[in-house]
Formats: C-alpha cells, sequence, structure tokens
C-alpha cells in the first residue's frame, strides 16, 4: 500500500507492506536512531513520536502513520543536544544504545511539563529500559537540566562567552556551571547531522 | 585474646617485609595520604571528562553496527535444535532452498570437523575445543543445526521452516548435580580436546575439576568455636545488554574476510574464526563500531561464526542479528552455580578457616567455564586475612542446558555471595555485629593473600570503605532491624566485595601513541569501548602524560590490521593492562619529542624541558612549540615520534567495595522495597570519577536483578521459559533506589596514575547484603537467588 507522511517535518510518500512497522519503515528512511532491543515491546528503544506523542514504534504499523506527523531523534537534534550533554555531563549515556529512545521520551516529558517531581520523571521513563547506567546518572543529568532550563528561563537568554574555554569539570558543587560547559562541549563534539 | 594478638604479630611482620620488598622494587606502597597528594597534582585524570563518543550517542547517531550496514548484506539466521540432546539424522534443505531470495543452507556437511571453543580467551585457551560451526549432534535446545542466507528477513523465514530435519532424541542431562559421571556424555567425541590441564574428561562429563588449599582445613574446622555451612546456589543470569549479539561480514579487496562485530575481544575473534573455518589468520581482519554494551556476553565469539562462514563461501557481505528471544535462549548467561561453604571461628571472633567447593554447569559447551569457577575462591576467600587455612575445590560439569559464558563478576559474584552470606550467619552465631566481625577480619593493604596467588596486597582501603560505608547508613543506629508497627520491617545488611585488575602473566594491553600534523596526537589501542568509556579514560591518561588537553588526543579502536595487540576489554584489564601501556608509550613519545626539539634548537638533550604546548630550553633562551615539532616531522625527517608498547602484569591488583543496603519488608506480603544502597568503593585512582561513578551504579543496579528477581529459567526439558524481557525482568528505573556511591581510594603503585579496576567489583555486594538484610527482617536465611517476594513470604510461613 501507498502511505504519504511527513517525517521529521518532510513530505514523504512510499510503498509499504501491509505488516510493515513504523519502526521498520523509519529506518528503512534512514531514521536509525530508533533501536529496537526487545521485541516484545517493552524496552522502550524504539520509541518515536507520532503527531507529538510517544509511541513504541515496533508495535505500531506504518500504515497507521499514514497522513501523520512522525518525528524521530534525527528530526529533534537540537533538543536531544541541549538535554543530552546534560546526560552525557554525568557518563549517564554509557554504551548509548538505549539513549535515543529514553531522550524522546524525556523530551516529551519536558513538553508536556517544565518541572516534573523525580516520581513523575521515573513514571514518564518506567518504559525506557537502561542495562548500563542503573538509571542514577540519568536522574542526576535530568535534575540537572531542569535546573538549567528553570534558571535559563529565569535569567533570560545567558551569557554563553564567559563559560568557553574553561575547564570541564561537571561535578558536585560546579554542577550548574559545568553542565552549561558540558552543552557547549556538546556542540564542539556533536559532529555533522545525517 | 592471646590468639589474636599472635595473628596480628604474623601480619604486621608480614606487611613489613611486603613493604621492604614494594621499596626495593620501585613500586613503594602509598599512605591514604601520600595517594590523595599525588592525585591532587593530576590534571586530566582523576577528572570527570566527557566520553568523547557522548554526543554522537545521546544525539543517535549512526555509530552502530547495524545502523551503517545496508541491504547489501545478505540476512544470516540459523535453524534451532528443539531438542536438549539428540543426534541430527537427516536434513532436508531441497524446498528451503528453492525459496526466491535464499543464497545458501548450510548443514553440518558443509562446515569444518575442527572444535575450537567460542570463549574469547588468550591461546591456549582453558576452555576446551568442544564446538562446530554446526555439529550433527546438538546438546542444548537452541543449538544451530543448519545456516540459512538470503536477501531479506521474509525469504530466510520461509526458508527455515521448510527445511524437515529428522532427530534421533538423546537422554538429556539436565540437573548439574547428576551431570558427573552420567552415563549420558554430553561430548563423546573423540575430537574433543582440552589445551590445558584443567582436570576436564569429557568422558566424564567434567569441564575442569581441581582442588587447591593452604592448611589443615578440618584440623581448624575442629578446632574452631563456631563452624557456619551453607550450601549456596546462584541462577544463570543475562547479561542482556540492550543490543543483542551481532556481526556482519564482507570479503575486501584483497580478498579477505572483513568481520565487523559487536565484539570486546577483536583479536580473540580473528584467531577463533579462523580456526573454525579453518582458514589462515592472515585471512580475516575484524574490526568494531560502537558497542551497545557487552557485560562479557561480547567476550564470547556468539554470533560471529555464522556471517564469516556465509561471507567466505558465498563471497558476499552478510550479517547476522540476534533477536532478543536468541539471547535469552542461546548465548552465553553467568554459570549457575552450587558453592558450599564451611566457614570458622573463633569465640573472639577471629575468622580461622574457610572451606569452599564450587559446582558450576557450563552448559553444552565449556567456553569460560575452567576459568569462571576459579574467581569463586579465590575473590571470596581472600577478603578475609586472618585465616589459618582454607581450601577451594571446585567441579565444573557439562549438560544439556545452553553453554554458559562470561558475565561481570565472572565466578567472584557466585562465591562472594555464599561467603559474605556464610559470614553474615557467623556474625550472628557469634554474636557479633557483622560489620565489627568483618573489622577484624578483612584483609590489609601490605598482606600476603595466600588465597590470591600469594599476591602482595599493595593497594587497599577496604577498612575506609567499611568506615565510610557505615557511617552513610547510619549502620549503628539501623542494624539489624527496626518494626515499624504497621506490619513493616526495616533493616540493613552489609557485604564485602573484591574483584582483580586483569589475569595475571597473561592479558596484554598495547598503546601506539603517534604525534599527529597539528601538534596533536593520536591513541591506538585494541581495547573495545563497550559504552564503559575506555577509549576516553585511555586518552586522560595520554593526556596526563603529555600535558595537553583531553580534545588533543584521538582514539583509534580497534582493528586487526590497524590497532597494536590487545587480548581484549574483560577481567577488568583494560584500565589497568592498556591503561599502563598507554601511559608508558606517551612517555616514549614525550621522550621522542625532546629529542626532536634538541635536533631542531640544537640544544643539549638533558637541558630540555617538556611543557606540554612547547619544548623550552632556558638556558639556551630559546623554545619550539609541539606544532613546530610537528611539522619539523613531516618535512625531511627521520625520526619516527611514535610510541609503542605492550604490556603485561604479574599481578592482578584487587580493588575492593563495602555494600551497604536498608530495605523495607512487608511481613505479610513478603513484598521488599530497597530504601538505600550506599557503596563505597576502593578501584585505586578513579581516572574519570563521573565513569567509576556510573559503572558503580550500573553494577548495583545489575546486581540486584541478579538478587531479587532475574533466573534464566528451563522447563523440564530444556527450553528456556525466560526467553524474552517480559519473562527475563531486568531493573526498571521504578525497581532500583537511590545509589549513593563514594570513593575511598588506595593507590595502586603498579597501576597508571595508581588505578586499579571498577567494572567487574560492582555487581558482587546486592545478593549477600539484601539476602543479610532480609534475614534481618524475617529471621530466614535465603540461600538460593533469586529470593523473590514469594520466597520470602513463603520463608516466614
Amino acid at each position: 500500500m501507498k502511505i504519504a507522511l511527513i517525517l521529521n517535518g518532510k513530505n514523504v510518500e512510499a510503498e509499504v507492506d501491509d505488516g510493515m512497522t513504523l519502526y521498520d519503515f523509519v529506518r528503512l528512511k534512514g531514521c536509525t536512531s530508533v533501536k529496537c532491543g526487545c521485541e516484545t515491546s517493552n524496552c522502550g528503544l524504539c520509541t518515536v513520536f507520532l503527531d507529538d506523542v510517544p509511541v513504541l514504534s515496533c508495535s505500531v504499523l506504518a500504515a497507521r502513520a499514514a497522513g501523520r506527523r512522525v518525528d524521530t531523534l534525527e528530526g529533534l537534534q537540537e533538543e536531544a543536544e541541549e538535554f543530552g550533554a546534560f546526560i552525557a555531563g554525568q557518563g549517564a549515556e554509557q554504551c548509548g544504545f538505549c539513549n535515543p529512545g529514553m531522550i524522546m521520551n524525556a523530551i516529551a516529558l519536558f513538553r508536556e511539563k517544565t518541572d516534573p517531581t523525580d516520581e513523575e520523571i521515573q513514571e514518564y521513563l518506567a518504559g525506557n529500559l537502561c542495562r548500563c547506567s542503573g538509571y542514577e546518572g540519568q536522574m542526576r543529568g535530568i535534575r540537572n537540566f531542569i535546573a538549567y532550563k528553570k534558571e535559563k528561563a529565569l535569567s533570560g537568554e545567558r551569557q554563553k562567552d564567559g563559560s568557553m574555554g574553561k575547564s570541564r569539570e561537571t561535578d558536585g558543587a560546579q554542577r550548574l556551571q559545568g553542565d552549561e560547559q558540558a552543552k557547549e562541549a556538546g556542540k564542539q563534539e556533536g559532529g555533522a547531522g545525517i | 585474646m592471646k590468639d589474636m594478638e599472635k595473628k596480628l604479630g604474623e601480619i604486621r611482620r608480614d606487611i613489613e617485609a611486603n613493604e621492604r620488598e614494594a621499596r626495593e622494587n620501585g613500586i613503594p606502597m602509598k599512605t591514604a595520604e601520600e595517594g590523595a597528594s599525588l592525585r591532587a597534582s593530576m590534571k586530566t585524570v582523576n577528572q570527570p571528562q566527557m566520553k568523547k563518543d557522548a554526543m554522537a550517542l545521546v544525539t543517535g547517531k549512526p555509530v552502530f553496527l547495524d545502523d551503517v550496514t545496508g541491504r547489501e548484506y545478505l540476512v544470516v539466521k540459523v535453524l534451532r535444535s528443539p531438542h536438549a540432546n539428540a543426534i541430527v539424522k537427516k536434513i532436508d534443505t531441497d524446498r528451503a532452498k528453492k525459496v526466491p531470495g535464499v543464497e545458501g543452507i548450510f548443514t553440518w556437511e558443509d562446515v569444518p570437523n575442527q572444535r575450537f571453543t567460542m570463549a574469547g580467551q588468550t591461546y591456549p585457551e582453558l576452555s576446551p575445543y568442544d564446538r562446530l560451526i554446526l555439529d550433527p549432534h546438538v546438546r542444548y535446545v537452541g543449538d544451530p543445526v543448519a545456516i540459512v542466507a538470503g536477501e531479506n528477513e521474509d525469504c530466510v523465514d520461509r526458508a527455515l521452516k521448510l527445511i524437515r530435519t529428522e532427530y534421533q532424541v538423546l537422554p538429556a542431562v539436565l540437573d548439574m548435580h547428576e551431570a558427573k559421571d552420567n552415563e549420558t556424555l554430553i561430548h563423546p567425541e573423540e575430537n574433543w580436546e582440552a589445551l590445558v590441564p584443567v582436570g576436564a574428561d569429557n568422558k566424564r562429563n567434567l569441564c575442569a575439576s581441581q582442588k587447591s588449599g593452604v592448611g589443615d582445613v578440618e584440623e581448624v574446622l575442629a578446632q574452631c568455636d563456631v563452624v557456619v555451612e551453607g550450601t549456596y546456589h546462584t541462577q544463570a543470569n543475562q547479561q542482556a545488554m540492550m543490543e543483542t549479539f551481532r556481526t556482519a561480514c564482507y570479503m575486501d579487496t584483497y580478498g579477505r574476510l572483513n568481520v565487523v562485530s559487536s565484539t570486546q575481544i577483536v583479536f580473540h575473534v580473528q584467531r577463533i574464526v579462523a580456526r573454525a573455518l579453518d582458514i589462515p589468520q592472515s585471512k580475516v581482519r575484524v574490526t568494531k563500531h560502537r558497542i551497545g554494551g557487552g557485560f562479557g556476553a561480547k567476550q564470547t565469539v556468539v554470533a560471529e561464526v555464522f556471517p564469516a562462514f556465509v561471507t567466505w563461501k558465498t563471497g558476499k557481505p552478510s550479517k547476522m542479528i540476534f533477536t532478543r528471544e536468541e539471547c535469552q535462549t542461546a548465548s552465553t548467561p553467568r554459570h549457575e552455580m552450587e558453592v558450599k561453604v564451611r566457614v570458622g571461628a573463633t569465640r573472639e571472633g577471629r575468622i580461622r578457616a574457610l572451606d569452599v567447593y564450587a559446582l558450576s554447569d557450563t552448559g553444552a559447551y565449556g567456553e569460560h567455564g575452567p576459568t569462571t569457577v576459579g574467581l569463586v575462591g579465590q575473590k571470596g576467600i581472600t577478603l578475609y586475612g586472618k585465616l589459618d587455612a582454607y581450601r577451594f575445590d571446585f567441579d565444573v560439569v557439562y549438560t544439556n542446558h545452553m553453554s554458559a559464558g562470561a558475565y561481570r563478576g565472572y565466578g567472584a559474584t557466585q562465591g562472594i555471595f555464599a561467603i559474605e552470606s556464610a559470614v553474615n550467619e557467623l556474625a550472628q552465631k557469634l554474636g557479633i555485629d557483622p560489620v565489627k566481625l568483618r573489622e577484624m577480619n578483612m584483609v590489609q593493604q601490605g598482606q600476603r593473600m595466600p588465597s590470591y596467588e600469594n599476591e602482595p596486597n599493595r593497594s587497599c582501603a577496604l577498612d575506609r570503605c567499611m568506615a565510610r560505608a557505615k557511617e552513610m547508613i547510619g549502620w549503628d543506629e539501623k542494624y539489624p532491624c527496626k518494626d515499624m508497627g504497621n506490619g513493616k520491617v526495616r533493616s540493613v545488611g552489609v557485604a564485602m566485595a573484591m574483584q582483580g585488575s586483569c589475569i595475571s602473566f597473561v592479558d596484554t594491553g598495547s598503546a601506539v601513541v603517534k604525534l599527529e600534523q597539528e601538534g596533536t596526537y593520536n591513541l591506538s589501542v585494541g581495547s573495545a569501548d563497550m559504552g564503559t568509556g575506555c577509549d576516553t579514560i585511555l586518552a586522560q591518561i595520554a593526556a596526563e602524560v603529555l600535558a595537553c588537553p583531553l580534545e588533543q588526543i584521538t582514539v583509534c579502536a580497534a582493528d586487526t590490521d590497524s590497532s597494536p595487540y590487545d587480548s581484549g576489554s574483560y577481567a577488568s584489564s583494560t584500565t589497568y593492562v592498556t591503561g599502563k601501556a598507554v601511559e608508558q608509550a606517551a612517555g616514549q613519545v614525550k621522550e621522542l619529542i625532546l629529542k626532536k626539539a634538541a635536533q631542531m634548537m640544537e640544544a643539549p638533550l638533558e637541558e630540555l624541558e617538556f611543557l606540554g604546548d612547547r619544548v623550552a630550553w632556558s638556558a639556551g633562551e630559546k623554545q619550539v612549540s609541539i606544532k613546530e615539532i610537528a611539522d619539523a616531522s613531516t618535512c625531511g625527517n627521520h625520526l619516527a615520534i611514535v610510541g609503542s608498547v605492550t604490556n603485561s602484569s604479574p599481578v592482578s591488583p584487587p580493588p575492593f567495595m563495602v555494600g551497604m543496603v536498608e530495605i523495607e519488608l512487608d511481613k505479610e506480603t513478603g513484598a521488599l522495597e530497597i530504601l538505600d544502597y550506599v557503596a563505597v568503593v576502593d578501584c585505586g585512582t578513579p581516572i574519570n570519577p563521573n565513569l567509576a561513578r556510573v559503572q558503580t551504579e550500573g553494577g548495583l543496579a545489575q546486581g540486584i536483578g541478579m538478587a531479587l528477581y532475574e533466573n534464566v529459567k528451563s522447563s523440564g526439558k530444556g527450553q528456556i521459559l525466560s526467553n524474552s524481557l517480559m519473562q527475563y525482568k531486568i531493573p526498571t528505573r521504578m525497581d532500583v533506589p537511590r545509589f549513593r556511591v563514594e570513593f575511598e581510594s588506595s593507590y595502586e603503585p603498579t597501576g597508571p596514575f595508581g588505578a586499579k579496576s571498577i567494572g567487574e567489583i560492582v555487581i558482587n555486594t546486592p545478593a549477600p547484603a539484601l539476602a543479610h538484610a532480609i534475614a534481618n527482617a524475617t529471621g530466614v536465611w535465603f540461600q538460593e537467588l533469586p529470593i523473590t517476594s514469594e520466597k520470602i513470604w513463603r520463608g516466614m510461613q
């Protein structure tokens, strides 16, 4: 069957098999950030947005996305970099295989709630498995990111020049400042888009 | 108390002698203060640097194997045996071969009859050569029967269904207790081979069997005032890394087989694939991309041989991506073990003897069988430094379960659960606080460790770890438990742990550091960053030596063609062994830069000073920048500014740690909530404190899964029931507590910048600490993992 949809902001038309999953479809279209970890709809690695709502792409037929908007991390690079730098600032990205799915869900959370509690964060991301980190470092990164966003909202656009070029410590007392730097470092080391 | 004083005197003399010897050998032991002061001067090492690949990972860049292998690769899958033990009598592939798109179907008749092991270990491997790529004798439910390669998944799946196989079903050995000397032999074949004498005997279903010890354990136990005995049972556990096993292969310009794999061990893969295919190693090149987790699983050649065989036979690129179900049912989980412990002490609390026997189930094949079991005794018994005698015996048996393999902790996890549990029970019997009992008996810095190859313990902050953990959790207020008055009880538990840093005399790591054209450096290593961050950690070590920012070190790993030899990233070896090679190779480069600078300035070498960004000659009032030296090295130059070092270690300095847990247990239901987990780790100098912390937190989470619910279950016929992440539950973020991790660092004189290992030790404390807390809450000592709420409830009835 033929479907038309908007993938990462671009109109896409494609011939797909009736049984093709949205997961297979987006990967076929080059969105390889979307990963598969389980085949039983419980690891969260394949999370994409369908009309801005996070769904498990392994459990949605490509045909269901016809006429709708699909977003993957490839289409959310700025948000991924901004938030991801805070995960990286903790070393909590580890192997990185589960990161895109978790970061998609985290972005959805931040869009929904600017100041979630720890419990809300845990619940929102409960479906995103990670075998490396034990989740604690991810939590630190998320909390730091929320604090950074709050401060940014308060003080308006931060002056970024002041934080360039210093050491990139990201621990303890210098957490917030460090993560600002980590974010900057992220921009330098993130590499070109796809 | 006479007894204790006498022992303390012995230990004092031992420590003094070892300290003297260490000084004479130029590797003096460091006090806590000396270590801290050395670390205070470090600029890149001991700093929480961001991983070099971090931003690519968090933004989802195509850096994993299947992100970059396109549709031109044939899809490879295998037909798997439905029987636990059977002979393939007839296999008819005619109809399957006719499926459009199918490129090739291979059976046991097509593969070399040369046995090998899939265990990624240094040659000659201790694991027996008991595998064929395909074997007419299938030995577990899931053992490969045929390989199918085709243009896409659909045609391969259809072909798999059309293969007709006749089996002669044989009786299966599914209980490890019945394996030794069973009339059913798992490996009756004549070309089974054990390369190294480890007590293996295929005619007895023995993969390994050994006895070891010091002193007369029976006699000492008979003299002890209190003896505790227990039989501890740990299950097989899946590593469950998020990226399943996967390998892609293609032929290159030179007619060589290129194997791109998600592996921790590129050089072992090269050797093993060559042997399996019966082709020269020079025909095989192995590389890797980013690895989506390993935890030891990818220290075994699980997927590699199948696509390698297909590509070698067809000349076409092919890839094999394991499904999660295959990962759960046909892989290399932790060895299920039964560990019997007897521990004896004086009334005053000196632990005098430990007697340990381990029965390990290696499954259908012997991967890592003879080696994992050794750590059961070595890493558990050695925690106790005042023993008069110990004994450690083991049998590793073949059964018709899927083969076991390497999983973080590698036998130490099983042994420490058993020994630490027994010691906790001993403390209760003695009426001594279990923390106090450990403070009295723990191994100390400077002691020789008879149960640890008699190595000297040159760096150990276990005492400080215990003191800090106790303070963090509030042990004295909380031990043993508090009834909350609402049917719930809060309690605490404790365990110590150790591991090694490499396999001494075996593990080999190398580094090549070269000065690049713009004055930066390239570091080549053969170790494999599987998410741990070792690429970054090794670069930090180089940057520290070369006094440059981390950004100026680029890392290239791992490629059997271009990387210097490395046995691979396992056995907690990379930071310690490869890291030392990096330190020394960077040191060589520094010397070569000075030499080049001396030529350039016509200055005497000994008057030059290396300052990171330049070399200064103050007497001559001259200096040259690294950039100028780099430029000079590309023009009319005869001096290679390349450092190249291969390193191995005669010792395996143990990291140490203490874990303490606080739980709340519902006595009516057995439901358990972990309220707090504190871990204090001595990994020597943490090269990257962020990464060391996350390693610890991740290891604790895996240890909690193992302690409370993870269990590779099989049916009475040997079929794996826990065949998905629905049936095999790994911890979610709702299941783990807030971990509190701190470091109490010793300084290992033989390690790079005082470092030891961190990767494996961190999984070892949760099982015994939780079992202890549960016992303190319920009065029931659980000796079998996992300790589910159901078991707790039943235990309390």
